[in-house]
């Protein structure tokens, strides 16, 4: 097999800023996602009326439809109606969009884990309700959670790559076009496949070793 | 075992709960004073569990009262959260937070519900563990220790409060047979110091050994208010009469 090793050398500077603009865009959405996916989890566990339903529409509209979809709406439809949005913005958006509901359902499941018999004994001793959520509801929410977050930021990470379809240009972008401009297309295709890696490579590992840190009490290892 | 002044602690008068349709306490009147064990009897569901826990404010009740030293704690505005600092509960699966070891589990109530400082509960909470013999697995986690031990811990927990009145909710009946001892020890020391108890325990001559009296419920009704000696020997009940036999063999 015959490398062009100068296409690769020649076009690593392209790679690394897409990258970057990959990562921001990743960084952005897992950490909009948490936020939205943590709030939507508290309405839904303290079953505040009216946003509640809110919510399960916002995450049955949000897990059911393609990211893709999302992000054409973002896109080319809210121009129609004359909200012009940036290609970062719609991608960091709709990636927010779609994250935020499967956060939501990773911190449910944390919450709803917790055993009413748990609270029952933080009750006990005295503890307010606030305390309660603090010192005994979400430490153990977070651990039970903590294995499907982890796979969402990853999952996040992995998604940007279709930010391209609505012109940012991020890695696959880059790469797609590299191809149509030079054919050197296996070189182009490895190069995206190893960034990928080093990217997500250390995240995960990253992820895997705060999974233990924070399940160690509870679960041991 | 102890009589002392006769200072009433806890009194329930004609209380009534149920779930749904369902009766579960029928006009329960008990007075506790203080310093007295009182141990409560009875067939399973019968309410005694559930008449602990209205005491600790885990049950809404929907009739009758509960008076802890003269005041209502059937009022709309009662301050739960500082009623059980004075009400210390135990309850049969232990219930440690397992996000915590022993000592955060100890800590916690006393430190940020109490606002006391951390050193000299601390102090207290080493004194307790030496005394139930597990000062040694004070920086363990409640899934590394065994049910005996965790139930000790657990009534330290609720010790370090510094509570006027402990409630034990069948705090032996998920233990293993070797393991109740080193429990009921534990309590039974606890009357001696002249502790005020409520408890809900089906351990019948543990019942005998540690109840100043004895309160026997058979469906969601007081039946008998008795001596232990006299509970055990000569119940007047024919209720009474048939639970005790049940666990002759």
């Amino acid at each position: 097999m015959n490398l062009n090793w100068q296409f690769i050398i020649d076009s690593l500077p392209l790679y690394r800023e897409a990258a970057w603009t990959t990562l921001k865009l990743g960084f952005w959405g897992i950490l909009f996602s948490l936020m939205i996916g943590f709030i939507c989890s508290i309405v839904l566990y303290f079953k505040v009326k009216v946003l509640k339903t809110i919510v399960h529409i916002y995450i049955e509209l949000s897990r059911n439809t393609p990211l893709l979809i999302q992000l054409f709406f973002l896109y080319f439809g809210l121009t129609k109606v004359g909200i012009a949005l940036t290609e970062t913005a719609c991608a960091i958006i709709g990636l927010s969009f779609l994250g935020g509901s499967y956060m939501a359902e990773a911190f449910r499941s944390g919450f709803e884990a917790v055993s009413k018999t748990q609270i029952e004994s933080g009750l006990s001793i005295g503890l307010s309700k606030t305390q309660l959520v603090r010192y005994v509801v979400l430490p153990q929410a977070f651990s039970v959670s903590i294995p499907s977050i982890g796979a969402n930021c990853i999952f996040l990470l992995k998604e940007t790559s279709i930010v391209g379809a609505i012109a940012v240009v991020d890695l696959m972008n880059v790469t797609k076009d590299l191809i149509g401009m030079y054919y050197q297309t296996l070189e182009a295709l490895l190069m995206l496949v190893v960034i990928y890696l080093v990217m997500i490579l250390p995240l995960s590992l990253i992820l895997t070793w705060l999974e233990r840190k924070v399940r160690y009490a509870e679960f041991g290892n | 075992m102890h009589k002392e002044a006769n200072e009433v602690l806890l009194e329930i008068k004609g209380l009534f709960k149920k779930y749904d349709d369902m009766t579960v306490l029928d006009d329960v009147n008990l007075s506790i004073n203080k310093g007295e064990v009182v141990v409560i009897l009875g067939p399973s569901g019968c309410g005694k569990s559930t008449l602990l826990r209205c005491l600790n404010g885990l049950e809404k009740i929907q009739g009758g009262d509960i008076r802890y030293r003269n005041k209502s704690l059937v009022d709309k505005d009662v301050n739960w959260q500082e009623i059980r600092q004075h009400i210390g509960m135990v309850f049969q699966n232990y219930e440690l937070f397992s996000h915590m070891t022993v000592i955060e589990n100890i800590l916690l109530g006393p430190v940020k519900v109490q606002k006391r400082d951390k050193n000299e509960v601390m102090e207290q909470a080493n004194q307790l563990l030496d005394r139930v013999g597990l000062l040694d697995r004070k920086d363990s986690y409640p899934r590394q220790l065994s049910g005996g031990q965790k139930q000790r811990i657990a009534i330290v927990r609720a010790l370090c409060m510094n509570p006027e009145i402990m409630l034990f909710d069948e705090v032996t009946a998920s233990l293993d047979p070797e393991m109740v001892r080193e429990v009921l020890d534990v309590i039974l020391g606890l009357a001696k110091q002249g502790m005020t108890m409520l408890i809900v325990t089906h351990e019948l001559s543990f019942a005998r050994a540690v109840a100043d009296k004895i309160v026997f419920i058979d469906k969601g009704k007081i039946c008998e208010i008795s001596d232990p000696d006299e509970f055990f020997t000569h119940p007047k009940t024919e209720r009474a009469q048939h639970f005790l036999n049940k666990f002759q063999y």
